[in-house]
């Protein structure tokens, strides 16, 4: 298989990749499966039913790693894809997801991505799923990705979802269930301009006991654009949960978030915190005191802040 | 050095000025204290020197080039520094990206001695984010961290001593010193401590925005003890006019 220079691009902003990548992958590009490798603990396998890919990681697989980049290089391209994880008892793996745009067209380009990911007993997953727009079409970008995860007892979830500029509007949908001794960490980090548009939906349901999760959302919003933030955090057990929003907002950009708490057990502790600001006067004097124009230190501001 | 002249300073917006007509020198490698009642001004002059505000009349000349309307970070390049009473703190920024920034040095053992000079174990502190995590002391310390890596030839440290244990100010007195010392930079320090004072070579009086006076601590120690009291109580109890009765 060969890789454009788009390609290439697209697949250094959402995984990091230069290249092909080691270990167990699957390319999508343009709504359909390009290249596709399993490992000997790592199998990926075509959905018979829907458009998609089933991964299944065998229990106690260590340290490996499996990239399911999707490439949308063309304009008026309308892709739905589903895909199942199935990470076995005691696995600790990471996945790399994510979806570059290249659109040169004045056609929408879209990608709707469904994950459904199970977490089984005892088992670990690092999660990265990164969006990325770029193309001097006048189409729009828009990049909406659903993702259900159920952590089983013992099972523990980092997932990372990172989208830096270039996507015109992405609605994400995160559903998550808890059992015992399970814990989620979420943090979305987004940077919208121009007119975008991004709304996210995070509900997380702490069902078993010593359950626990974190969810933080940090967000620049410039220009026009127009953020909305619902992260819910729902206990139904003896449990812990934490939801953290914080938005910078600059020009005329629209920010609206609305964490929510729920208990419905009497030792559930859970808290909030939401702030939306410009930035910190400050910060911009204190780094333009170390040598830094404005506009560089705005820049490094707005980099640590999307760490 | 640097050279004030005929500065004054009003919050943008209102009448009053919180600087007034100030001339003062700084002159090359001399050690100054600038001192004087809160309110005084001690902190908006600093903040006139490094383009923070910048003046409402007058001039600002450094190394003899007018500097009044240069920006912050222009006045940074030429050599000016100011460790801020409260330093900000960063969501994201790690300590070693203000270390990094402030030197130019993007090796991580090279700026882990800035960290040391100021009693902070590099392993400890690097990596972490410059946030609400630190303590004020602790932030105040990196805060002055990240002039050493500048090493600007003017520096202004705007109460080091705020925030900090009395064993750390020790060791921080003793960095800014020697640094002063070895380098034959101009350094300032705005402080109230009567230590700091006996420390330095001049020390500036600021009263409610004028420059009281100038000079060694032996000529200007007995002025602080009765001006400055004597402000205070007009300034607190509004019901003072008499110097004599002031002063008692």
């Amino acid at each position: 298989m060969k890789l454009s220079a788009v390609d290439k691009k697209i697949l250094q902003e959402v995984a990091s990749l230069h290249d092909v990548p080691q270990g167990a992958y699957n390319i999508r590009k343009d709504g359909e499966g390009i290249s596709r490798k399993s490992t000997e603990n790592i199998e990926i396998q075509v959905k018979k039913d829907n458009p998609g890919i089933d991964i299944i990681v065998k229990p106690g697989t260590k340290n490996e790693s499996v990239h399911i980049p999707v490439l949308v290089t063309r304009t008026g391209i309308n892709d739905l894809v589903y895909n199942t994880f199935e990470i076995g008892e005691e696995a600790d793996v990471t996945v790399v997801a994510g979806c570059g745009i290249h659109n040169t067209g004045s056609e929408e380009a879209r990608h709707d991505g469904i994950h459904t990911i199970y977490v089984r007993k005892g088992a670990r997953l690092r999660y990265v799923e990164k969006h990325y727009g770029e193309g001097e079409g006048t189409g729009s970008n828009i990049l909406n990705p659903k993702t259900i995860i159920e952590i089983e007892e013992g099972g523990m979830a980092e997932m990372e979802l990172v989208q830096i500029r270039g996507v015109d509007h992405t609605v994400r949908v995160t559903e998550a269930n808890l059992y015992k001794n399970a814990s989620l960490i979420m943090i979305e980090r987004l940077l919208t301009h121009g007119d975008q548009v991004a709304k996210s939906d995070v509900i997380v349901n702490l069902l078993g006991e010593d359950s626990f999760t974190q969810v933080t959302s940090r967000t620049v919003a410039q220009e026009n654009s127009e953020q909305v933030f619902y992260p819910r955090v729902i206990a139904k057990a003896k449990s812990r949960g934490y939801v953290e929003c914080d938005s910078i907002i600059m020009d005329k950009a629209r920010v609206r978030s609305v964490p929510e708490i729920a208990a419905y057990h009497a030792e559930a502790e859970l808290t909030h915190e939401a702030a939306i600001g410009k930035i910190a006067g400050e910060q911009m004097l204190k780094l333009m005191s170390l040598g830094l124009s404005e506009k560089e230190a705005v820049e490094k501001i707005l980099e640590g802040f999307l760490r | 050095m640097l050279e004030l002249k005929g500065v004054t300073y009003k919050i943008p917006g209102e009448d009053k000025e919180i600087i007034k007509g100030v001339d003062l020198t700084f002159e090359q490698g001399k050690f100054y204290a600038i001192t004087g009642p809160n309110g005084g001004g001690k902190t908006s002059l600093a903040k006139l020197i490094m383009g923070i505000y910048k003046p409402s009349s007058g001039s600002i000349t450094f190394k003899g080039e007018d500097i009044t309307n240069l920006e912050i970070n222009e006045r940074s390049k030429k050599g000016i520094g100011y460790a801020f009473q409260y330093p900000p703190r960063f969501k994201g920024l790690r300590v070693i990206d203000l270390l990094q920034l402030a030197s130019e040095i993007e090796e991580r053992k090279v700026v882990r001695g800035y960290l040391r000079q100021v009693g902070l174990c590099p392993e400890d502190y690097l990596d972490r984010d410059a946030d609400a995590s630190l303590s004020g002391g602790e932030m105040k310390r990196i805060e002055i961290a990240t002039l050493l890596g500048k090493n600007p030839e003017f520096t202004i440290y705007d109460e080091p001593d705020a925030g900090v244990d009395l064993w750390s100010f020790d060791l921080l007195l003793n960095v800014i010193k020697q640094k002063h010392e070895k380098e034959g930079l101009t350094t300032v320090l705005i402080s109230h401590q009567e230590r700091i004072l006996e420390l330095v070579d001049e020390i500036v009086l600021i009263v409610g925005g004028k420059i009281q006076d100038v000079g060694t601590k032996e000529r200007i120690w007995p002025i602080i003890k009765d001006v400055v009291g004597c402000q205070w109580y007009k300034v607190c109890r509004g019901d003072v006019e008499d110097e004599a009765e002031c002063r008692r």
